[in-house]
């Protein structure tokens, strides 16, 4: 077991390295940063002062590796367009994203795991066929637009929740259910799966035997061994669930991470780009090697050797 | 004394792709309390899903059939999974064939022996966690309390069919059904097991329904015995009826069978009567056994019915009692 975790966190730190390698050299790829910074109207003057201020003129290598060095150490540098510390701004806005993230997993898992139970129990009935049918949508349809339906109805129509913004548990209500509804087909299609495997077993047949109540026969005996590879699932989409929320948080304008990264790539603000890329995918490896130590130990097999 | 459990004419139908499979083609039997009926036959009979029938725990593709599928008074033909889940662990238990695929994974020794005790009877956890120890004490496995908190891929085979065993007597049952408890385990243990249930099963008083190819163990605990073959019975007796008297050439045949100790591999199976077992699927033209019979005539192209012959030792054949009585098995 111990073995097993230390192979995973080598692995999951090679591939955060690679990840925050990768961002770096992108934003040297998308332009010179120091044109871009200089802003329009500046001279060449100007920009090569500004070159050498930031360093841009060494080899992206050797810029990459004292970045690294210091973002190791928790300093991410200063942000181009507010001028404070990266790594403070991202503090203040990170426990949004971290409630919208977790609160859209919630959702997503309290409505998958009993839809794809019950769609297991009569599989190709009405019901079976209205939830594979619903999550086919929540497939197909682009969150951005998804978002954008809900918030005209439930918020400029209908006036029960709050438009935009981040000011109460209100505001987290629409956001939620459109990033939690994007996890929610996949979630609910291996609980169902799952299931239909795990309601076969030899064991299920003796618990029916013993008398147990069909609803405990269900959720207390097929359940737990049909989830087990739900519960990874739902780690990694988490981690989805966080890049999204760039995209959820600026249409609901919620001020979070998600909503800076977005803000930071239209304002070339590099630093603050780069420390959340990093970030986010040192918590994505993160969530996916907690995954794998939850399936682990969930599975008794594993876990009790 | 009242019957404990009365069937008649129970029907398992199952459609495939290649037609309606009729494993199970009109069983009828009554039990009385505390008595033994064994049911032998070949694999692929039908007795587990006789068993499974009468348990209410069939394959959802299966459907059951019965014109009276009475337990303990109680017609059990209409009853809901929510009433059947009642009646189950509580009154009739059942012991699988397949020791290593019938306990869960996930939960422990211990969970699994407890809940279906506090489920039916209501006791507390440590009343229950008494009772499974006093239980798996009882079928021999040493230092029980240890056991409780393992779980099932800890334990060997031997020990997971001796936790089934205690884990159907965990609520006393009137009626135990035993799919063939000792197929799957090494011969040693299957005489320990088998003796062990049979201690239990007169102890407690419980009527039972014992599964089995192997005539051997047959002979040390049946009361009654029926010979199955090919979805129905085809003779049904006393022990002493079945053993010192049989009558259908395929008893015959499966007496022939028995293993003799120094003679016959130890382990080897029944099913060494020559001939294959016509197909499940749709209806059998006159006698099942015809094709692997010694004795068939033009007259077994119609289907003989089962008839009481003397004192209620049945038989399926057409011929007479004391005809068949005279017959010897011979291989053809
Ligand atoms: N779920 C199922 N689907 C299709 N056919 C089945 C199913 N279960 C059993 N059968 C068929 O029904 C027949 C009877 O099966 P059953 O399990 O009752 O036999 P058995 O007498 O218990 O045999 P064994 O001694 O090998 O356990 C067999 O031919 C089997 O292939
Ligand atoms: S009915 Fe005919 S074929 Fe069948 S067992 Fe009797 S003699 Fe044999
Ligand atoms: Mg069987």
């Amino acid at each position: 077991m111990l073995h097993f975790f230390l192979k995973r966190l080598a692995l999951a730190a090679l591939v955060a390295l690679t990840v925050s390698l990768i961002s770096f050299s992108l934003l040297f790829l998308a332009g010179d940063p120091a044109i871009a910074l200089a802003g329009e109207g500046a001279t060449d003057a100007d920009i090569h002062a500004i070159r050498t201020q930031y360093g841009f003129d060494r080899p992206v290598m050797e810029q990459y590796l004292f970045w690294l060095k210091n973002a190791l150490a928790g300093d991410f540098g200063t942000s181009y367009y507010f001028k404070t510390p990266v790594i403070n701004l991202i503090a203040e806005k990170m426990p949004t994203t971290m409630i919208l993230g977790l609160s859209a997993i919630s959702f997503a898992i309290l409505l998958s795991i009993p839809l794809g139970v019950l769609a297991a129990v009569k599989p190709n009935s009405l019901f079976d066929r209205i939830a594979l049918f619903i999550s086919v949508i929540g497939q197909a349809i682009p969150s951005f637009w998804f978002g954008l339906i809900l918030i005209v109805t439930f918020a400029v129509k209908l006036r029960w929740v709050p438009v935009s913004g981040s000011d109460s548990w209100q505001h987290f209500i629409l956001p939620t259910i459109v990033l939690g509804y994007y996890a929610t087909p996949a979630i609910m299609r291996l609980t169902r799966a799952g299931m239909l495997e795990v309601l076969r077993a030899d064991y299920i047949r003796t618990a029916r035997a013993k008398g147990i109540r069909p609803g405990k026969v269900l959720f207390k005996h097929a359940l737990r061994n049909a989830v087990i590879p739900v519960v990874g699932l739902a780690a990694v989409q988490l981690g989805f669930m966080l890049g999204g929320s760039v995209i959820i948080e600026s249409i609901f304008a919620l001020n979070g991470a998600g909503f800076l990264a977005f803000e930071s790539i239209s304002r070339n603000d590099f630093p603050v780009v780069q420390a959340l890329i990093l970030i986010f995918s040192l918590i994505y490896v993160l969530l996916t090697l907690l995954a794998d130590l939850l399936n682990a130990w969930l599975d008794p097999r594993i876990r009790v050797a | 004394m009242e019957n404990l459990l009365s069937v008649k004419n129970l029907r398992v139908e199952i459609p495939l792709a290649a037609g309606q499979l009729l494993p199970v083609r009109g069983i009828s039997f009554d039990l009385k309390k505390g008595e033994t009926l064994c049911v032998v036959g070949e694999s692929g009979c039908g007795k587990s899903l006789t068993s499974l029938a009468i348990m209410g725990l069939l394959p959802k593709i299966a459907q059951r059939k019965a014109d009276r599928l009475e337990f303990a008074g109680k017609d059990l033909t209409g009853l809901s999974e929510r009433q059947m889940s009642a009646i189950r662990g509580n009154d009739m238990a059942m012991i699988f064939q397949e020791p290593m695929t019938s306990l869960n994974p996930a939960y422990t020794i211990g969970n699994q022996l407890m809940e279906g005790l506090i489920r039916h009877k209501g006791v507390s956890r440590s009343t229950a966690r008494d009772r499974a120890i006093l239980l798996l004490e009882k079928v021999g496995i040493t230092a029980a309390a240890s056991r409780l908190p393992q779980y099932p891929h800890q334990l060997s085979g031997g020990l997971r069919q001796r936790v089934m065993i205690a884990m159907s007597l965990m609520c006393t049952p009137d009626l135990i059904i035993a799919d063939e408890p000792t197929t799957a385990l090494d011969v040693t243990i299957q005489a320990q097991i088998l003796r062990m249930i049979k201690e239990l099963q007169a102890e407690l008083g419980m009527a039972m329904i014992f599964i089995t190819h192997d005539l051997g163990v047959v002979a040390r605990i049946a009361d009654k015995i029926a010979v199955m073959y090919a979805g129905t019975f085809v003779e049904t007796g006393t022990a002493e009826q079945i053993f010192n008297a049989p009558m259908h050439p395929y008893t015959k045949g499966l007496l022939s069978c028995i293993p003799v100790p120094g003679k016959t591999d130890r382990g080897s199976r029944l099913g060494s009567i020559p001939g294959i077992v016509p197909s499940l699927i749709g209806g059998i033209d006159g006698c099942g056994f015809r094709s692997r019979c010694p004795y068939a005539q033009d007259a077994c192209a119609t289907e003989p019915t089962l008839t009481d012959r003397e004192s209620g030792h049945t038989c399926r054949c057409i011929h007479e009692a004391s005809k068949l009585k005279a017959l010897t098995w011979e291989v053809a």
